[in-house]
């Protein structure tokens, strides 16, 4: 227990309130909590669907969570079920044998509800694009509201279309 | 002498894989089957291909299988007439063969005769039955809109015996599956899993690209092991190529395995600790994995080590001060990583949660042919790094891991010895790397040119086999990840274990979905 203890209190607080190697990620950590503070009035739960990736963009989806982004100290939290969602970050292409359940996925998020594709595949069907198994850009099956290239996007990036799509639902 | 009994041509590949190919008749592809088994040899890889419109006189199919052996790797080809297409099974010798031969099936038509199990494995109603994407005349815009198919999953009965039924999407950031548990109170009396949800088509998207471009492809068969991929996609390119690579480029891609395998271990050392609710752990090895993945960004361009490997070498470099940078920055992360182990092993909660949870006996791993990390922590003692060293391996001399008891705690615990084997290989890579040049020019292939590659990932063995095709292009193109054969061994892992210690264990094997989808 003392090694445990020992470790936390030198490891520190490691989070966006002290300086990171990323400076562009610290200056929009607080507006994100801003953000959805007042438009929420409370937490935003995230339920992530791979509907066909590759696993790259989950990898990155899983380091939001890490002491460095902190997701949860900014009040964003991935919830088990869509029926606890108020976002859908799906990553894709949206593999034909996923394309049901993620309907089904979609239509048990309450309304009103968001979604967000992550990735070049769930953006436009990336390197594997439309074929006999692929359903190719996540928009294909179900709407989106924003979209976030790269291959995989950066944690950094992925945090800031999930503002992005926070923003875009007060309009 | 590749498989020693058995009275074939094998004809060498070249290359860094030392792997050799032999056309067999029908009676050898089961006796080669039966020899490597005797000889206590693996079941590496079962594919098809279509060759019908070579074929001079009967149209013919290839049906390939590639095993380890003593001395490498030895694919065995089969020839296949269309007025009859079959093959003899190999389950029975092989048990993981059996979904290998049901997806090969699915994707061109060609069934095992003999085999017990012939339900679909990848086709779950997107395409019909009677149309087979890898054939040459697949129509995709003839196939009809996708519907759902029924799948008979066995059932258990009994006194009290009831079914969980999980996925395909699953409760966390994973990929999808389906699990079909039966169960007495907590206890687990069967797992079935039902995988292909993340089949994206990729054997049948490779003839799209060229040889040259093939490695982008293969290197997002499974994101997390983008640099096994993409360097056994770029030997086999290499092989039919008859291209050397440079020394420098060799050198590099170690790096990048290495680097590649230090991230996963880190990240899922972290992830099993929470799984046993100890959260300390995933921060903390989080936190390292992050460092670790800014470095790769910094010194190589990306995160996740994406599009590095490419035939003919590599993209990127780098330099002095980055050496000594990723010198210093190893030692620092082995220094915490030997401090959280110890964390690890004082900790009876912890210990009490990871040991004999999810066993699989070596006795068990070796007759269904557990691979990789995972057959390593049961007693499997392949690594192909230590067995068939290409350069830079035979200078490295990279120390085998092994442990076998076979639970949660030798998983946890290979992926430990390996972790910092790989930090130590960081290091001696960044102080011995050779200057010189990062690629060579690649020429044009020989139309049907055929090669393999074969790189020890961080979750096991990669497998490419590669046939060119006209104008540069790739003709057929198949890649398998080890986690084709690891997945039947989860079924058989968590059998009489509780329930809630299913993520534990499926977490402690961490196999591919895209992987074996793909």
């Amino acid at each position: 227990m003392l090694r445990i203890l020992y470790k936390i209190v030198r490891t520190g607080i490691v989070s966006e309130a002290a300086p990171g190697p990323d400076e562009e990620l610290r200056a929009g950590a607080p507006q994100i909590q801003a953000e959805i503070l007042q438009l929420l009035g409370r937490a935003l739960a995230i339920r992530q669907v791979d509907a066909g990736s590759c696993n790259g963009c989950e990898l990155e989806i899983h380091a939001l969570n890490n002491p460095y982004y902190n997701l949860e100290g900014l009040g964003i939290r991935f919830v088990a079920s869509p029926r606890h969602a108020d976002m859908l970050l799906v990553t894709g292409p949206v593999a034909k044998n996923m394309e049901h359940a993620l309907r089904i996925a979609w239509e048990a998020t309450p309304d009103p509800k968001l979604v967000v594709a992550v990735g070049d595949c769930g953006c436009t069907g990336g390197i594997f694009g439309e074929s006999y198994a692929s359903c190719g850009k996540v928009a294909n099956v179900i709407p989106v509201d924003v979209a976030i290239p790269g291959c995989p996007p950066t944690p950094l990036a992925i945090l800031q279309g999930i503002l992005t799509a926070v923003a875009s639902r007060s309009e | 002498m590749r498989i020693p009994g058995l009275n074939v041509q094998w004809k060498a590949l070249p290359g860094d894989a030392p792997a050799a190919i032999a056309p067999v008749g029908e009676w050898q592809w089961t006796e080669a089957a039966r020899l490597v088994r005797e000889g206590g040899g693996r079941l590496v890889a079962l594919w098809g291909a279509d060759h019908r419109d070579l074929a001079e006189d009967e149209d013919e199919y290839s049906v390939y299988a590639a095993y380890a052996v003593k001395d490498g790797l030895a694919v065995a080809e089969l020839l296949v007439q269309d007025s009859a297409p079959s093959y003899p099974d190999l389950s029975g010798l092989f048990p993981a063969a059996g979904r290998m031969q049901r997806a090969l099936f699915d994707l061109l038509g060609i069934g095992a005769s003999g085999a017990a199990d012939t339900r679909p494995w990848l086709r779950h109603g997107a395409w019909p039955g009677e149309a087979y994407p890898l054939r040459r005349d697949f129509d995709a815009a003839a196939v009809p809109p996708n519907a759902l198919a029924d799948y008979e999953f066995v059932r258990v009965e009994g006194d009290g015996v009831h079914e969980i039924p999980v996925g395909p999407i699953h409760a966390g950031i994973i990929e999808p599956g389906h699990f079909r548990f039966s169960i007495v109170g907590e206890k687990v009396l069967r797992l079935e899993e039902r995988l292909g949800y993340v089949h994206k088509g990729i054997d049948k998207r490779f003839e799209e690209f060229s040889v040259a471009e093939g490695h982008r492809l293969a290197g997002r068969v499974s994101g997390d092991s983008t640099v096994a991929f993409a360097w056994a996609y770029a030997q086999a390119a290499e092989s039919l190529l008859g291209v050397v690579p440079p020394p420098r480029a060799r050198w590099l891609r170690a790096m990048l395995l290495e680097r590649e395998r230090v991230a996963n271990h880190l990240g899922d050392l972290g992830a099993l600790g929470n799984d046993a609710a100890f959260g300390f752990a995933l921060a903390q090895f989080m936190r390292l994995k992050e460092d670790w993945l800014r470095e790769n960004a910094a010194v190589f361009g990306h995160r996740l080590l994406m599009d590095l490997v490419v035939p003919g070498g590599v993209t990127r470099a780098f330099g002095a001060p980055q050496a000594e940078a990723m010198i210093a920055h190893a030692h620092a992360i082995e220094r915490e990583v030997n401090e959280l182990r110890v964390i690890f092993e004082e900790h009876a909660g912890l210990q009490d949660r990871f040991l004999t949870t999810g066993r699989v006996t070596p006795e068990l791993a070796r007759m269904l042919g557990l691979t990789g990390l995972a057959g390593r922590a049961s007693g499997q003692a392949s690594d192909l790094r230590v067995d068939f060293p290409a350069v830079p391996y035979g200078e490295l001399a990279v120390k085998r891991a092994g442990s076998s008891s076979g639970d949660v705690a030798a998983r946890v615990n290979v992926r430990f010895d390996e972790l910092l084997e790989s930090l130590r290989l960081v290091r001696a890579i960044a102080l011995a790397a050779p200057d010189g040049e990062l690629r060579v020019d690649l020429p044009q292939p020989r139309p049907q040119a055929f090669g393999v590659g074969w790189v020890e990932g961080w979750r096991g063995e990669a497998f490419v086999a590669l046939e060119a095709g006209e104008g540069g292009l790739i003709r057929r193109c198949h890649a398998h990840d080890p986690s084709w054969q690891n997945w039947p061994l989860i079924e058989h892992a968590v059998i009489g274990n509780i329930v809630p210690d299913f993520p534990l264990i499926n977490k402690s094997f961490n196999l591919s979905y895209s992987g074996g989808d793909c």
